[in-house]
């Protein structure tokens, strides 16, 4: 495996993050860069990709492992180009989520936590998002997708292939 | 119509952008504080408003802001609190996406009361185009002289930076928040000390919720005393609350705290009432954490008196009759709604979020979760009810932080009001899982109080 080296814009980036905090105290900004790294090298957090942010934070391996291990939103597995996450806690349980999650189940014809043998998709379950006046719903990247139905779910699933067919 | 002081412009076309906002009178609450007032006026204002912390506490934010240290030499910090993580709430989300702003307007004249020359707004990691927003409306602030040096040529100094979380819910807790910035695993600190004394990098810190900040504005604005006389007793000003569930209009609204919950839930201003011609059963008023109660309860208190939207109000009766205020998360379920399947959804949350530093609250949270999965999908024995009982009493109180207490309190109020829902459950394995036990007595009328001798 190469060692992951962020672009010179990126880079830019994590450097005016660093200053964000007092001297001394760039450990601060790991939680930020970690979204960065995480975003510039396929989606999730590998051990190398960890160990670079922690060189670039002049701090140990072992305390980026720790932080990354503990957040929800750190991927420390590989996942599929879009991730459907899809919140299932109480608002949006009583709004459908379970049949929303149901369905992408068997529309991708994996089980949550899985990803697609293409390599495309990966569907996870995850608690309040924070829409739930707007439920159901899910994250996908940075965007929130809500009052999710079928037909809603179909359009999704379309349009990230298609976003996926003109990108290769 | 009730006087909105914060969401009043929220629909105004650009009013995220600059040059509208400034039109309409943004910034005006600066040019007040720093130009006209001291810090320590500032913070007598906010004393005097009887402003009450939006987070979920509602600790009295002038008192808050009173405590901070002061040592020589030591730089002291403001952090907005903007994890909204609570389910049911997302109120911060819809001020923060609208009007960014009006959030940047309140941070800076807080920033000037409390000192604080570095501020952060931590911001829960999903949010990712809210954090997008509030850089841009950062930018816009420093272009035009709000942020920066020498403010208003005042000589007052200030940055404000947008901090990103990842996905913890516990990081809304402020000493979970506070290790979070110094870039560790969110665990809540034992205290004392105090963030007030020993903050972020243990410097002295204050740590407020988004709509505590913004809600200084029209406090300076229109002084501390005019908005102290909205609202009722201690329950001063307006509140945002956010609305979910089995209503017609979910959303954000801002209320003044006079209005009774049943206006609220059936109003056309409002909630615009249940959706089908359905019955309401139960609803959860404060964000998932605080207790659920079932309809009869909800809309009106033990004395027989009207329920209102207030601090005062919706916790009269305490734990037993009653519920709290909490984050305005406001969860509205219908007659056809399962309360231990609900409830299990909230465990589960929980579970997940547990940090998992003190034991009754890791281990609790989990077994809540199984015994209220094994009794949701009909495998549960009486005994399991009493067992719940026992777990949830015997995780409040024992733990560092109040997320240990919030996981209980659900789990018992659930118990404590729709026991008979969890029995049916037990009694009847196999037709639970087929329909729901429906409204039964819930909305009922309450028997007459009966006077305490
Ligand atoms: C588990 C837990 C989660 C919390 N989450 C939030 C949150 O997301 N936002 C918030 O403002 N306060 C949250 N709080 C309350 C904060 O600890 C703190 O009281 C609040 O930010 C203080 O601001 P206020 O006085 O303006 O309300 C949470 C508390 C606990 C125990
Ligand atoms: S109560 Fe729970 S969340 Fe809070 S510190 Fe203890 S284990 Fe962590
Ligand atoms: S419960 Fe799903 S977003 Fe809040």
């Amino acid at each position: 495996m190469t060692h992951p080296i962020f672009p010179p814009d990126k880079l830019a980036k994590v450097m005016e993050l660093i200053t964000h905090y007092p001297e001394g105290k760039q450990k601060s900004a790991i939680l930020p860069i970690l979204h960065i790294a995480q975003d510039n090298f396929g989606g999730w957090l590998s051990t190398e990709t960890m160990d670079y942010v922690a060189e670039l934070l002049n701090i140990l391996p072992m305390e980026v492992y720790e932080v990354a291990t503990f957040y929800s939103m750190c991927n420390t597995k590989p996942v599929g180009k879009y991730v459907f996450e899809v919140c299932q806690t109480g608002p949006c349980m009583i709004n459908g989520s379970e049949e929303i999650i149901q369905y992408l189940k068997d529309t991708l014809h994996i089980e949550v936590g899985e990803t697609t043998s293409d390599g495309l998709f990966t569907l996870k379950t995850v608690e309040c998002l924070g829409a739930c006046g707007y439920a159901p719903m899910m994250q996908l990247g940075k965007f929130y997708r809500e009052h999710l139905t079928k037909e809603k779910v179909n359009a999704i699933i379309e349009e990230c292939r298609n976003t996926a067919a003109t990108n290769n | 119509m009730v006087r909105k002081l914060l969401l009043e412009k929220a629909h105004l076309e650009g009013i995220r952008g600059y040059d509208v906002y400034r039109r309409e009178g943004g910034y005006r609450s600066v040019e007040k504080a720093l130009g006209e007032m001291t810090p320590d006026q500032v913070t007598d204002e906010v004393k005097k408003s009887g402003l009450r912390g939006r987070g979920g506490a509602g600790f009295p934010t002038g008192m808050k802001w009173s405590f901070i240290a002061k040592p020589e030499g030591v730089p002291r910090h403001l952090v907005c609190n903007a994890d909204e993580s609570e389910p049911g709430t997302f109120k911060d989300r819809y001020l923060m996406e609208f009007l960014p702003h009006l959030l940047i307007e309140g941070l800076i004249v807080s920033s000037y009361a409390l000192g604080s020359h570095v501020t952060y707004i931590y911001v829960r990691g999903e949010y990712s185009w809210v954090i997008d927003i509030l850089e841009t409306a950062i930018g816009e602030a420093k272009a035009n002289g709000w942020i920066g040096n020498n403010i208003l040529g005042k000589g007052f100094d200030l940055e404000i930076y947008v901090h990103r979380g990842a996905g913890a819910y516990i990081c809304g807790e402020e000493t979970a928040l506070l290790e979070s910035l110094e870039g560790k695993r969110g665990l809540p600190r034992i205290k004392p000390p105090f963030p007030a004394v020993k903050g972020v990098w243990d410097r002295p810190t204050v740590v407020n919720n988004v709509e505590t900040l913004a809600a200084v504005v029209p406090i300076i604005l229109i002084g501390g005393e005019e908005y102290a006389k909205i609202g009722v007793g201690k329950s001063t000003g307006t509140k945002l609350i956010s609305t979910c569930g089995n209503i017609n209009k979910p959303g954000v609204y801002e209320i003044d705290m006079t209005i009774s919950v049943e206006d609220f839930i059936y109003s056309e201003e409002y909630c615009g009432g249940i959706p089908n011609g359905k019955k309401l059963k139960a609803c959860i008023p404060g964000g998932s954490s605080v207790p659920i109660l079932p309809a009869n309860l909800l809309l009106k208190t033990v004395k027989g008196e009207k329920r209102l939207m207030n601090y005062e109000s919706l916790a009269d009766g305490g734990f037993v009759k009653g519920s709290m205020m909490g984050s305005g998360g406001f969860i509205v379920l219908d007659e056809d709604q399962c309360v231990v399947k609900h409830t299990l959804t909230l465990a589960r949350f929980y579970r997940h979020e547990s940090c998992g530093q003190c034991s009754p609250c890791r281990e609790g949270t989990g077994w809540m979760e199984k015994i209220l999965r094994n009794i949701d999908t009909g495998k549960g024995k009486m005994s399991d009810i009493d067992l719940l009982w026992d777990i949830q009493r015997r995780i409040e109180g024992n733990t560092i932080c109040p997320l240990g207490d919030a996981a209980a309190w659900p789990v018992a109020a659930a118990i404590r009001h729709f026991r008979d829902e969890f029995e049916w459950h037990v009694l009847n394995p196999e037709e639970s899982q087929k329909r729901n036990y429906g409204l039964a007595h819930y909305a009922d009328p309450l028997e007459p109080a009966v006077a305490a001798v």
